[in-house]
């Protein structure tokens, strides 16, 4: 037997706000979060731009021994979980005494690792980088720590899968309570951010240049767009069976109702429209619903010239010119591991709350982005299904269908 | 450092790495019952004495070490080795 799966608890830290009443306010205001960013500028990078967010202060909420193994991506996770699972109606009470697994996404852990090398080049001594390092030096360190934290007895592992570890991490948590395995799934994404985990990034040459005016960098979709800002924070979506969510009496927000996923088989870093459209017909198809019934599309499109072509021309031979489209990563910047997942909340926020948040700096199409039907102003409509785009390096596509619950 | 100096600094940086409250820092108290001190806590206690101190200590060195008095003795005896 199949399960509906439902999502009843969502939670947020990000550069447009640490909670999900001042994200949705600052999605509805189209109010960007990135900066510049001077520490970069000093490492080098060629450009500092960046969503920003402050590491939280958990002294008031955990213990020494739960802080010591927690970096940038478990701590973020945990304000974004803390926030899920209160807005789910849970507690640790209960979460200890059933069965809730936790997949998160995360695919890097390069701030923790460096200061562990730096403090060991330094003292030459192993022992002396302290007892924490290795739990956040792993790369499921958002999993050890929060279903430590959280006292989960579920399915634990980390996904990683580039900027789509998010999205799929949703995925996978879906197709486990659907199948009957799991009742409950914590999900979500976690991106670090500090120079070291994006230094590399930067030196592609992909991150755009425009340092003289920050919040007017990320521009998806426009024909002057030269390249992404990275961000980060993270995002937690709980998922549950229907029976389950019914059985607790919790808000039902949403229903998931496809996942499709794809992988290119080709390039690195370049993306492919015929992965894409796999992708985005298999949601489709798990969800039997025809293209013209969604509503919205949360686009993948990071501001760089290739990419966000492909995602326009993907989304043209899918859905036509007529479903709303717009990339929220013209104002986080583009939110990597944790993007599948924060995109999510972001869009169920405008699900909740009746519009569609604008596609801030779009001032002008090309010949491709002309072809789709970009927000670039906040619209305010009701969104009854929407689907959120993720692809990342290495060729991996995820497209979740996500519809109000009736 | 005499004996006095060091109980002040221990107490001060043992109250700070494991968030306790100065006043439970008692000579004949026990140093592991005290602290809530686990096996990855011990790791952390080398790390604290380090940057304290300048001296590592060992396994070895916490054999006979139950009370705070003997920690004391301990790093009187480690700073003299030092010297």
């Amino acid at each position: 037997m199949e399960h509906r799966v439902v999502i009843t608890g969502i939670g947020i830290y990000s550069c447009l706000g640490e909670n999900l009443k001042d994200v949705a306010d600052s999605l509805y205001q189209g109010k960007s979060g990135i900066i510049l960013d001077e520490i970069r500028k000093d490492f080098g990078f060629r450009s500092a731009l960046t969503g920003m967010v402050k590491d939280p202060d958990l002294t008031p909420f955990l213990t020494r021994r739960q802080r010591i193994g927690m970096h940038q991506p478990a701590m973020y996770a945990y304000m974004a979980t803390k926030e899920a699972v209160e807005n789910a109606g849970l507690d640790i009470d209960f979460l200890e005494k059933t069965e809730t697994g936790l997949i998160y996404g995360n695919d890097s852990t390069a701030g923790s690792i460096s200061e562990t090398v730096d403090r060991i080049r330094e003292k030459k001594d192993t022992t002396l980088v302290g007892s924490g390092a290795i739990f956040q030096n792993m790369n499921c360190t958002v999993n050890m720590n929060i279903s430590t934290i959280f006292k989960l007895k579920g399915i634990n592992f980390t996904l990683s899968a580039a900027c789509a570890s998010g999205s799929h991490s949703i995925g996978m948590g879906y197709l486990l309570i659907k199948q009957g395995l799991q009742d409950r799934v914590i999900c979500g994404g976690a991106q670090e951010i500090n120079p070291t985990a994006m230094g590399s990034f930067d030196g592609l040459g992909v991150f755009s240049p425009r340092e003289a005016t920050p919040t007017k960098a990320s521009k998806p979709f426009d024909r002057d767009r030269d390249g992404l800002v990275p961000g980060g924070g993270a995002a937690t979506v709980i998922l549950e069976s229907y029976e389950s969510a019914i059985k607790r009496g919790a808000p039902i927000l949403g229903e998931i109702i496809g996942y499709g996923f794809s992988s290119n088989g080709d390039h690195l870093s370049n993306p492919s429209i015929d992965g894409q459209y796999r992708c985005l017909n298999m949601a489709l198809k798990q969800a039997a619903i025809k293209a013209d019934e969604i509503d919205y599309v949360n686009a993948h499109a990071t501001s760089t010239p290739v990419g966000d072509a492909i995602e326009a021309q993907a989304i043209f031979d899918v859905f036509g010119k007529k479903v709303a489209v717009s990339s929220t990563k013209s104002m986080t910047g583009h939110e990597c591991w944790m993007a599948g997942a924060s995109e999510v909340v972001y869009s169920m926020l405008m699900m909740q709350n009746n519009f569609i948040a604008p596609n801030i700096n779009f001032e002008n199409p090309d010949d491709i982005t002309a072809k789709i039907n970009i927000i670039a102003k906040t619209k305010e409509q009701k969104v009854n299904c929407f689907l959120s785009n993720s692809f990342g390096f290495g060729g991996t596509n995820s497209s979740l269908i996500i519809k109000k619950f009736k | 450092m005499n004996r006095e100096e060091i109980i002040s600094t221990v107490k001060e940086f043992l109250s700070e790495e494991f968030e306790v409250e100065k006043s439970i820092i008692e000579p004949q108290a026990n140093l592991k019952e005290t602290l809530d001190l686990d096996s990855l806590d011990y790791v952390d206690l080398v790390v604290v004495i380090e940057e304290n101190f300048g001296f590592k200590v060992t396994g070895e060195d916490f054999v006979g070490v139950a009370t705070f008095d003997d920690f004391y003795t301990l790093v009187e005896k480690k700073l003299a080795e030092k010297k």
